[in-house]
Parts: structure tokens; sequence; C-alpha cells
């Protein structure tokens, strides 16, 4: 698989093709896997995708601390905000469903991760709805963004142990807003700008979960990760340009989840974890999950 | 070598692809070593898995993979009360199984009885999925679960290699990784194989008849 976005983009750009056909091309010869079977593989991601947001929407999932549980069906059904009707009220209802399937013990698909799971679903199949997308094209949607998270676990890192939540939601969002912007007809540099363009918006965010767990506030930073994944795209299909290279950018963000003190990697030490709320309801919720 | 599928995958039972599917392929790893589900087992957590186990339902996921569930199994999330109905002896313990970086934060050793087979195992969850069992029964081993494995440990003879490839090809099976370890020239070797297809049965017990060979283990893949 390639190590940099640069050269996959240099690639695609000298034959015309789009970056979902080099990523696929690379796939099939390190791995010996024929495309067919590759974009079969990545159909039935689509599928368990797009049936977790269904089952996140129902609104009747808890956790198993009952700390997060029923906020993506308030978002389909509760009162209209400045959003209501858009595509980015979809796309932040259907990030939070997949986190609250994740979080009740449900089944996801992990893209990059389980912790970050929302972004790419929600992003993908939120535009799809609105634009009548295929699930060809959302086929190799995925494959594009299984490109850009490679090159990020090449470059840097896509665990919140290592390297925090902006190795997780940061990098889902990347690859959303790469993959996304592809799928509406951006070039391959355009989508590079927008993998740019989303993750300098999450450099440097802690990975502070209460309790250790996936729950609280990793399921909200699912829905405001994929809101910085739109925000990229609208800037990049725009034509806006980021002047640092999303190769630099990932490169930084692995430089600081390196520097990132171990409080903010996923340990539960520091952050929202570490407030007298976050402990407080950790001590609480855990107690009651040992009892159940 | 990255793979585009690893990245969009794998699908799995939440919360966490190291808590949860990880640690559902660990438990998968150690019924492997009685062939079956086992009898009794006693799971002993350290670090991590032992603080925040139990909100991740780490319990859940290594009991599922005993009971032969996979990661994307939804009766992880019954794992225990199934293992209450039938009445299976899994005890949970937390330990400190050493200090970092020798044992991962996010280790187990589970010892697994089954008839008249006892095995322990020491595995650790990496992150993302993926595992490494690094002991079997005490011999050091690296067993990663992406492809069915055959793991031994034989005399320093010579021809074993050939022996032991000789019964693999025999049956059609391609190797992908042989890994041949020892401590001193005459002493045990320690033998991982990554195979392509899943070794049959006579396989292992062609491997096991072998007068030089004192431990062979075959474990399935359980993920990539």
């Amino acid at each position: 698989m390639y190590h940099s976005l640069h050269e996959a983009i240099r690639d695609a750009e000298a034959r015309g093709v789009t970056l979902a056909t080099v990523a696929l091309e690379i796939e099939s010869r390190d791995h010996g896997r024929t495309i067919d079977e590759i974009r079969e593989v990545l159909g039935r991601a689509l599928a368990v995708m797009r049936h977790s947001v269904e089952h996140g929407l129902t609104g009747d999932l808890r956790s198993n601390s009952g700390l997060v549980g029923g906020d993506a069906a308030k978002l389909r059904t509760g009162p209209a905000g400045p959003l209501a009707g858009t595509v980015f009220r979809d796309v932040l209802m259907r990030a939070l469903a997949v986190q609250e399937v994740n979080a009740a013990m449900g089944v996801i698909v992990a893209a990059p991760t389980a912790g970050g799971a929302g972004v790419l679903p929600a992003v993908l199949l939120g535009i799809a709805k609105q634009q009548n997308f295929t699930d060809d094209q959302l086929i190799s949607a995925l494959a594009t963004a299984g490109l850009i998270g490679a090159v990020v676990a090449h470059r840097a890192s896509l665990s919140g142990a290592e390297g925090g939540c902006q190795a997780e939601t940061g990098a889902a969002a990347g690859m959303a807003a790469g993959a996304a912007t592809e799928m509406l007809g951006g070039t391959p540099s355009q989508a590079g700008h927008a993998v740019a363009l989303a993750q300098q918006g999450t450099l440097g965010l802690v990975c502070d979960p209460l309790g250790g767990l996936v729950e609280l506030p990793c399921v909200f930073r699912n829905a405001t990760a994929s809101a910085i994944a739109l925000a990229a795209i609208e800037m990049a299909m725009a034509g806006i340009t980021f002047a640092i290279p999303a190769d630099e950018v990932i490169d930084t963000m692995g430089e600081i989840g390196r520097e990132m003190d171990v409080r903010y990697r996923e340990t539960a030490g520091g952050g929202l974890a570490a407030t007298p709320t976050g402990r407080r309801l950790a001590k609480e919720r855990l107690v009651q999950i040992k009892r159940v | 070598m990255v793979s585009i599928l690893d990245i969009i995958g794998p699908v799995m039972v939440g919360p966490s692809s190291s808590h949860t599917a990880g640690a559902c392929r660990l438990g998968l790893i150690a019924r492997d070593l009685v062939a079956g589900t086992p009898e009794s087992a006693l799971i002993e957590l350290h670090g991590s898995f032992a603080r925040t186990g139990e909100g991740h339902g780490t319990d859940k996921a290594i009991v599922g993979g005993l009971l032969g569930f996979r990661p994307d199994d939804e009766r992880l999330r019954d794992a225990l009360t199934i293992m209450e109905k039938e009445g299976l002896d899994f005890r949970f313990e937390k330990t400190t199984l050493g200090d970092e970086p020798d044992v991962h934060p996010n280790s187990v050793r589970i010892t697994v009885k089954r008839q008249h087979r006892e095995h322990v195992m020491l595995g650790a969850s990496l992150g993302a999925g993926r595992i490494k069992v690094s002991q079997i029964d005490g011999y050091p081993v690296e067993v990663d679960g992406s492809h069915h494995t055959i793991a031994m440990v034989a005399e320093d003879v010579k021809g074993s290699i050939a022996r032991i490839t000789g019964i693999l090809s025999d049956d059609g099976v391609n190797i992908a990784t042989l890994r041949l370890t020892r401590k001193h020239r005459g002493g045990d070797a320690f033998i991982v194989i990554e195979v392509d297809e899943q070794p049959a049965d006579r396989v292992r017990d062609d491997l096991r008849a072998l007068s030089w060979v004192r431990w062979t283990h075959r474990i399935d893949k359980v993920g990539g």
C-alpha cells in the first residue's frame, strides 16, 4: 500500500483515474485478491455500516454503563435547530447512531477503529442519501477511505492509546473527508486537500474517556469529527486548498501523539475523565456494571 | 503490510477493537488449545484488561471466544449468561503478569481444561483487533491469529524441517511463513508455521507422531 498520499495522488492524476482505482489495484497486488473480491468484502462492510445506522436510530439502546444512548433518536425526532432538514443534521444523527450501537455491544465496522467507527458511515451514507449515490460509488469511497487510513497508520497511528483521539476520530474525519470529496466528483488533489483540511482541525485532540470506556465523550466526538469532515469537504469542493500537504499534516498528528502525555491517551488519567463529574460518573457507573 | 481491509474493518461487536474484538480472538485461540469448549478456565486479566475490562465487555468477549463465538457474533453480549446456563466453570482473576514493556498493558493468561487436557497461554491485544500470543504451555511462541498456524517444539535433529514440510505438502497445505528459533545447538527448536489452508486433523496427528516432536498445537485463523 502507499506510504504517502502524495504518491497516490500523483499516480492517480497521471493516469486520469480516481484514488479508489489506484487503492484497489495496489491492494490487489499486495494481497493477492482480485479487485472484485476486495469490492465484495467492502460491500459487506457497507451493509453492516448501513445496518448499524438503522439500529442506532431506533433509540432504544443503552450502553453497558448507561452513560450514553438514545441521543441519535433525539436528532431524528427532536425539535429543529438551524440545521434541521439538512445533510448536516442527517450526518450528525448517523454518527451518534453508530457509536451508540458500538457502546451497547452491537455490531459495527471498526473503520478505522471501534471508537471512531461513526464518522465514515455517517458522512458517506448521509451524503449518499441526499444525492442518491449507488452502492458501487460507496464501495469505491470505502476503498479511498481505506487508502487514506493506511497512510495514516503507516505515518502516524490509528490508536487512541498511542496518539489520542486525533488518531481515531481525527483520522476518521480525514478518511471520510477525502473519500466523500472524491465521491462527489472532486479530483484526487481535492481529496488530498480535504484530508488536510479535516485533520488540521483535529490536531491535538486528546483521548479522555470516562472510566476508560468507549462511551463519553467518544459518542459525541464522532458527531463533532463528522462536522469537521463536512466542513473540509465543503471547502475542498469549493476549490480551497490547504498549504501544508496532507502527508505533513498526518506526520504532525503523529508527532503530537508521541509527545502527548499518557494521561491523554485512553487511560482516563486526564481531560474530561479526570474532571470531578467525570470521576464521579465513572465510579458510579463501574459499580453498576459490576452489579449487572 | 497494511491492507485497506484492515482499515475498513473488522466487522465486530463493540465497543473496543482492543478490549472486545482482540479479547474474543484470544479466547478463540485458548479454545483451540483444547480443541473445543473448555470445561473449566482460569482467566487472569492484567493491566488495562483488569482495570477497564468489565466496562468494555472484555470478560464477555473472552468467554465468548472460549465458547467459539467470533468477534462479530452478537451472542458475545450474552456470553456470561450462556456460560452459566451451560454450567461451565470459568473464573476471572485480576493479576499482575509483569512490568511494562515486557508485558503489554492488555494482557491475559488463560488456563483451559477439557477432558484430560490442560493448557495455558499468555496473550495480548495490541490494538485495532490485532493480537499476539507470546507463550503456550511455557514455551515462547509468536502467534497473531492472522493465519492458520502450527506451533511446535521439537528436538534439534537434522532434517526435521524437511519432514515437517513434507507432511504439510503431502496434504496440500501451503506454507505462508515459517519461523524457527533455538536457544543453542542441540537444544529445543521452537517452530511456528503459518499456512494458507486449514490443516486437517491428520496433519496434526502425523506431526505429533514424530518421535522427536515434543509438543504440537494447531491454531485456527481467528482474524485478518
